[in-house]
């Protein structure tokens, strides 16, 4: 129970913020003195933080659902072959900056959300497919050698046996690759979708640096919590 | 039965098992012994199916293997490998009750099982069935590698160098529980071991392999006695021969019995029926006296064995 609470404070500091910026108002004014303005109210600040949470979380199921059924792919006998194929097809997505598949990807797929999903699924398979392969590739060869051998059909040795011994080190892929693209995201508002990155572009645009603060400080904000729900979630199937 | 008929294993252009037949009867222990890289391990695994025959055939009880699904196969062949290959995500119970489970065989007659085997190979289950296997020493994880084997009373076990990573003391336990366990249950089994005492301690016949060719097949004595080649005579130890000899036969083979067991004096230290020639030499060295009191399982006094007996006899 101990291992949530940072995670719970953390998110109630996050959704209280979001609710209610101006209670920072003095801060801001005092980093930018010179503007009538200072609290970003072009749209609120929940909305676009639920925006920025589903896009994350879409890509990151995707990434999760395409990365790992391709390390799976690539552990298996019949696809070992692959191995280095699937490897470097990942080395080059993390490669790709986002900002270039935004500039690639915005002529086909039009402005908005499309294009910044494609950029963080892309950007976001390196480090779980690295660290499924890692999973699988480092599970005992003698325990897999000891199931298959007293009879255990091969998908059940991945699905009882290599899976939940390579899970750990699945998931600390998994939370890498989204504390990663919860950052990432917010380029997402160059090209017209809504996120957290939407008042740091206005106030870029603008020459605002409070509301560059009031962006900065929600994303990061937002990263830490998922960071530390990793964390509990960890802590807490290592316990069992 | 397990027939092997002219085996062959090829890996590549290297053959690793070359058309080697052996015929391994129900009941016996039949060990396969040989330096590393012999083939002994993948005349092992070709009997599981974990490795493809490249020529000949293998029947199990007269079937075919090549015909059989290699997971029903293997459920009825008991595996232990050196290093156990225990799960370690799973409780040890849980690993012993895993091919019960797969057989879906009722919850509360796989429990039944759990206990009974952890008890059978002398670990209490109060205390072991809901440890992790990272919390066992060598010797537990390798009893428990053994019950989790023996789970679904398989007619075959396959042992691949079990006891290999083992420290002496904790694999010469093991064996003589191996022995113990063995002439309870009577499995077939193919155990494979590089240490040549091993095999003399607990084959019925060994099959000596040499650069993927069996050399010899026959009984411990007869290896010893009328070793088939220079190759099997040094891996046997040209000289240590009749020692070893002595270490095959009992005590109370060769003892003068009593006609009527007799109750030891207090303090009088003497050998079991059980135990070999060899260790009733070795006491009679170190005590230096001409005959030793022998008891029997119970603690009577049931006879003597005397030094020139074993002279004579003994190898």
């Amino acid at each position: 129970m101990r291992a949530w609470l940072p995670p719970l404070m953390l998110a109630t500091l996050l959704c209280g913020l979001s609710a209610g910026m101006s209670v920072l108002e003095p801060l801001y004014e005092w980093v930018q003195p010179d503007k009538q303005q200072v609290i970003y109210e072009r749209e609120s600040f929940l909305s676009l933080l639920q925006n920025h949470i589903l896009l994350v979380l879409i890509s990151a199921c995707i990434g999760t659902l395409v990365a790992v059924a391709g390390g799976i792919f690539a552990t298996r006998p019949s696809g070992r072959d692959f191995l280095p194929l699937v490897s470097q097809i990942a080395s080059i997505g993390q490669t790709f900056p986002p900002v270039a598949v935004l500039a690639l990807a915005v002529p086909v797929l039009g402005f908005g959300e499309a294009p910044i999903l494609l950029a963080l699924i892309l950007y976001g398979l390196l480090p779980i497919l690295r660290n499924t392969l890692a999973g699988l590739q480092g599970v005992d060869a003698t325990v897999k050698q000891a199931a298959l051998g007293m009879g255990m059909s091969p998908l059940r040795v991945l699905l009882q046996v290599e899976l939940p011994l390579a899970g750990r080190v699945i998931v600390a892929g998994i939370r890498t690759s989204v504390t990663i693209n919860i950052a990432t995201a917010a380029i997402g508002s160059t090209i017209g979708a809504r996120t957290l990155g939407d008042p740091v572009v206005a106030g870029l645009v603008n020459g605002n640096t409070a509301y560059v603060l009031q962006g900065a400080i929600l994303i990061g904000l937002l990263a830490l919590t998922v960071d530390s729900l990793f964390e509990a979630a960890e802590s807490r199937a290592s316990a069992i | 039965m397990i027939e092997l008929k002219n085996v062959t294993c090829r890996f590549g252009t290297s053959v690793a098992v070359d058309r080697i037949s052996l015929t391994i009867e129900t009941g016996e222990v039949c060990v396969l012994v040989g330096s590393s890289g012999c083939g002994k391990s993948t005349t092992l695994r070709m009997v599981n199916r974990l490795l493809p025959l490249s020529a000949g055939e293998i029947l199990v009880d007269g079937e075919n293997i090549t015909t059989m699904n290699p997971e029903q196969l293997r459920l009825n062949m008991g595996y232990v490998i050196q290093g156990t290959g225990l799960f370690p995500h799973w409780t040890v119970a849980r690993n012993v009750a895993m091919v019960p489970e797969l057989l879906k065989w009722p919850r509360q007659r796989i429990d039944e099982r759990v206990q009974e085997l952890l008890t059978l190979l002398g670990l209490d289950p109060a205390i072991h069935a809901e440890k992790y296997p990272q919390q066992l020493s060598g010797g537990q994880a390798q009893r428990v590698g053994v019950a989790r084997a023996l789970a679904a009373d398989p007619n075959i076990l396959l042992m691949d160098e079990p006891f290999g990573a083992l420290d002496a003391i904790t694999r010469e336990n093991l064996q003589l529980e191996m022995l113990r366990i063995q002439r309870q249950v009577r499995k077939t089994t193919v155990f494979v071991t590089h240490d040549i005492d091993e095999a003399l301690k607990l084959a019925t016949r060994i099959a000596v392999m040499d650069q993927g060719r069996i050399i010899q097949h026959d009984t411990p004595e007869n290896i010893l006695r009328r070793p088939a080649s220079d190759f099997v005579e040094s891996l046997v130890g040209k000289q240590d021969r009749g020692l070893k000899l002595m270490s095959l036969r009992r005590v109370g083979d060769l003892m003068q019995r009593y006609p009527q067991a007799a109750i030891p004096e207090p303090g009088e230290e003497g050998v079991q029926e059980d135990d070999s020639l060899r260790l009733a030499l070795s006491v009679m060295l170190w005590q230096d006296s001409g005959e030793l009191p022998v008891f029997n399982g119970d603690g009577a006094k049931t006879g003597v064995v005397t030094r020139e007996r074993i002279f004579q006899a003994g190898a």
